[in-house]
């Protein structure tokens, strides 16, 4: 059994549960992914979604030559238990995960650009009337002559978002196999049409 | 968006009587109490519908013990058993938020004939 796939986030919807409760979705394309080689003992590298062969470069078409495969946009590895149960050109679909289950998610995260202290670090901020001038300011950053500089990791303006976000226990509401549908409970990373990959807790 | 939209969809409960702002509704719903489920009746004027696709919510008033009650039902949950129209009611805008302000006779909605 394969610890995890790949999937394109689609968006969000809101369903009912069986108690009545409205919960927010997210709907995850999940696959079909196919194996394309086993690593090492334990693991598998799968692909997702199918792509012209010109769109690739002639090292990277061999694996999927040797494989016997048709060509993928994305390839990541994943643990796999028992490595004898899984051959090469394997289809793995949504159906290793089942409802009610905690997975892990991984994508990239929306970009935010360069931002403040207030969006990135959720500081406070100042006074906005009553003459203060110090609005969305980080304020001070440090001491005095001793220490004399700016500690490392002393939290600034920067760049924010964009970078690879887990969730560590996202929970599954409903699993389509045959349409290739899971869906995530709550939000997931990044934008509508992001790749993310699913892994089990 | 086409998925989403279909998934949408799907969602919608067919089994639903048509009814505009102004009609008298009878919302049946299901209460779960300690374990055991039952049906209330929630008779009164609907002031509003919010017209989402799968989100739709309807808004029902009605006069209790003297005291305005409104509810917002979700009209596609499962915990809505069935929805009866009364009477429908003449009104000329879609929410009839006015009502509120308005006590024993003038708060009557016209009915339709």
């Amino acid at each position: 059994m394969i610890d995890g796939m790949l999937g394109r986030k689609i968006g969000m919807i809101q369903v009912f549960d069986e108690s009545g409760r409205a919960l927010g979705v997210t709907v995850v394309e999940t696959g079909p992914c196919t194996v394309i080689r086993k690593r090492g003992g334990s693991k598998v590298q799968v692909g997702f979604g199918p792509t012209k062969e010109t769109r690739l470069s002639k090292p990277v078409l061999g694996q999927f030559s040797k494989a016997g495969t048709p060509p993928f946009k994305v390839l990541r590895e994943f643990p796999v238990a028992d490595p004898e149960s899984v051959e090469v050109g394997q289809e793995i679909r949504a159906d290793i995960f089942e409802p009610g289950e905690v997975v892990k998610v991984t994508g990239i995260s929306k970009g935010k650009g360069f931002a403040g202290v207030i969006k990135r670090w959720n500081f406070g901020g100042g006074r906005e009337t009553h003459g203060s001038r110090s609005h969305r300011i980080p304020g001070s950053v440090g001491q005095c002559a001793y220490p004399a500089r700016v500690f490392k990791g002393k939290r600034l303006p920067g760049r924010m978002g964009g970078a690879q976000v887990t969730l560590t226990s996202v929970r599954v509401v409903e699993v389509r196999p045959d349409e290739n549908l899971l869906f995530l409970r709550g939000p997931i990373p990044g934008a509508n049409g992001g790749i993310v990959a699913i892994r089990k807790k | 968006m086409n998925i989403l939209e279909q998934l949408e969809k799907e969602q919608i409960r067919m089994d639903l009587p048509a009814f505009r702002p102004g009609d008298t509704v009878k919302v049946h719903v299901k209460i779960v109490e300690g374990g055991r489920e039952r049906i209330q009746v929630f008779e009164g004027v609907c002031i509003g519908l919010n017209r989402k696709g799968a989100r739709s919510t309807c808004t029902v008033r009605k006069i209790s013990y003297g005291i305005g009650v409104e509810r917002v039902f979700p009209l596609n949950s499962p915990m809505i058993d069935r929805i009866q129209l009364v009477t429908q009611g003449k009104v000329r805008r879609s929410k009839l938020y006015y009502l509120r302000q308005l006590k024993g006779k003038a708060a009557r909605v016209k009915e339709k004939r």
